[in-house]
């Protein structure tokens, strides 16, 4: 009874495609941030230094070096410009996340993700409604004031504060209380603002979905057609607005590409439609029309 | 664009109002982190940060809070703050009482740091200035009280330049010397091993910051006795110079003074030619008076 006042995300693409089919991209996802992290714990917990550092600068078999580009802007506009192995760290994730999309670091990579999707998930179980009005730009705006505040104050400034590498580097080099900041965080998904932190705050995220801007690994929906408007992308998406354009484009002139660069490709709307109607591809793959053969329309119905 | 509706001149107007409402919303978050960094910037004086590091101010904006200096450190010297330690959250520093600098030759920690924040032209670790030892508390150093503890000489990895053990004659026995361990900034690296080593409870040599251990001339001030060795000669006419009376205020007695207005020497206890009689510290067994 309670199943029918409150239905369950993705409910209906468990029952259509099974349990495993219709998490298969958070698992993967949960893998991937695990296994990074596992990478970084590696080191201090067994003693086998794979990877030394942590997500601001990391160094990997002695061979790879990997820079976070939001950290190191903020460090040259106060006016040090990091060393060889920075740059060319700097340079290798510029390039991969140019390719796969700058908010891949948010859904696969960042450990925070992990907890606001907890909070987010949360959330739904609780059935908490209703969320204070904060504009999804906001991120910008604190993207742009770290930037110019990094410069006039000479120090890297969101660093002072940031709760991903707080959280990063406390499980690696000494929690401390760090972990009230990551609470904060949680509750403030929890409480105040859906989805409040990757979504609407966090300026490395931002940052991230600028160097996204043009990246070719987009999530697309081919399908659109299908579309049985059961909104259950649009509930799991933490980035709900992105879809839209792409889903409900057809006859519009718009492609079936989601071309937003705040999409973070956790690919937890394919998961969750239960009409295959998303998938990975391509950003140049992108035909104004999609529709389908009636028979698939009538199938469905 | 020239003809305007009344919709786009509202929505123009809530564009503008939204992006007033951000300017100051932001403008107050920067402040906020703004007076925080500048607060941040203010290092505890028992932090020290790893050899070579810019100062503070520079330093907070070259380091991103990797820690590759930290892991690269083989004593497990340095650690980086936590959000409550009052140091800047994430950058590397060291407590000397902890576990002091081991001055590594190939200093590993520069090596390993991707930013100017470590010094990469630093490549003598002797030239390296984390910060001064300073012998903060005469009163209860061991030394001070004419024993002979010499620990924090003994340990110095730049023994004999950054600290010496200053001969001075112990008037309370009158028949000891004082060694005091005497800091030569110029070759002190702030490694710490004094620090950390001193036997005390409380150290009574401390690396201090060179900011706050040093003092510093006038720009225009030039030691005679300096310039005298320079010159290889006086620079000015010594025989034409008025010698003033030397003269010790009245009644003051200072053993082993010599007056030359008398020709006297003051005695002083326990050396030759003095009158000072018995010595308080020998036992009546060893000679002394009972």
């Amino acid at each position: 009874m309670s199943a029918a006042k409150h239905k369950r995300i993705g409910a209906e693409a468990v029952e259509e495609k099974g349990w495993l089919r219709a998490h298969k991209w958070l698992i993967l996802r949960r893998i991937s941030q695990f296994s990074i992290l596992a990478l970084f714990l590696l080191g201090p917990w067994f003693g086998h230094w794979i990877v030394k550092g942590n997500l601001a600068y990391s160094y990997t078999l002695d061979v790879l070096p990997l820079t976070d580009p939001y950290v190191a802007l903020q460090s040259m506009v106060a006016g040090h410009l990091p060393e060889t192995l920075g740059l060319i760290g700097l340079g290798i994730v510029l390039a991969f996340y140019l390719l796969v999309g700058g908010r891949v670091y948010c859904s696969w990579v960042c450990p925070v993700n992990i907890v606001t999707d907890a909070a987010g998930w949360l959330r739904d179980r609780i059935g908490i409604k209703g969320s204070s009005q904060l504009g999804r730009n906001t991120r910008y705006w604190i993207l742009g004031m770290t930037i110019v505040g990094s410069a006039v104050s000479g120090v890297v400034l969101w660093e002072l504060i940031n709760p991903v590498s707080m959280l990063h580097r406390g499980l690696i080099f000494g929690m401390g209380m760090a972990w009230t900041v990551v609470l904060v965080v949680f509750l403030f998904d929890l409480f105040v603002t859906s989805r409040g932190w990757c979504g609407r705050l966090c300026p490395v995220g931002a940052f991230y979905s600028l160097i996204g801007r043009w990246s070719p690994l987009r999530i697309s929906a081919p399908k659109r057609t299908a579309c049985n408007d059961c909104m259950d992308c649009f509930e799991v998406c933490p980035e709900p607005q992105v879809i839209r354009a792409a889903l409900k484009g057809e006859g519009k002139g718009v492609g079936p590409v989601i071309l937003s660069p705040n999409c973070t490709n956790c690919g937890r709307c394919i998961d969750v439609c239960s009409k295959d109607v998303f998938t990975f591809g391509l950003r140049f793959n992108n035909p104004v029309s999609t529709a389908q053969p009636a028979v698939v329309r009538t199938e469905t119905n | 664009m020239t003809e305007k509706t009344p919709k786009s001149g509202a929505a123009r107007r809530q564009f503008i109002f939204d992006s007033a409402k951000m300017v100051c919303g932001m403008g107050m978050l920067g402040l906020g982190l703004g007076l925080y960094a500048k607060q941040s910037k203010a290092l505890p004086a028992l932090a020290l940060r790893p050899p070579g590091a810019l100062p503070e101010d520079d330093f907070l904006g070259a380091c991103i809070r990797c820690g590759m200096c930290v892991r690269d450190c083989p004593y497990n010297t340095l650690e980086l703050a936590k959000p409550e330690t009052p140091v800047a959250t994430g950058t590397p520093f060291f407590n000397a009482r902890n576990i002091p600098c081991e001055m590594c030759e190939d200093i590993p920690c520069i090596k390993a740091c991707p930013t100017g924040a470590l010094d990469h032209s630093l490549t003598d670790i002797n030239k390296a200035k984390m910060g001064v030892a300073v012998l903060i508390d005469h009163e209860t150093c061991l030394n001070f009280l004419g024993l002979r503890c010499d620990v924090c000489y003994r340990v110095c990895p730049v023994i004999d330049k950054a600290i010496t053990l200053d001969l001075v004659p112990n008037a309370r026995t009158g028949r000891h010397a004082m060694f005091l361990p005497t800091v030569h900034s110029e070759h002190c690296t702030g490694c710490g091993k004094c620090e950390k080593s001193c036997v005390l409870e409380e150290a009574a040599i401390r690396i201090l910051p060179p900011k706050l251990a040093k003092g510093e001339l006038g720009k225009h001030y030039r030691l005679g006795w300096d310039e005298k060795s320079k010159a290889g000669k006086s620079l000015i006419d010594e025989s034409k110079m008025l010698d003033l009376p030397d003269r010790l205020p009245e009644g003051a007695v200072l053993p082993g003074h010599y007056d030359p207005a008398s020709g006297h020497t003051e005695a002083m206890r326990g050396m030759p030619g003095s009158e000072a009689g018995a010595i308080p510290s020998l036992p009546p067994g060893l000679g002394g008076k009972p």
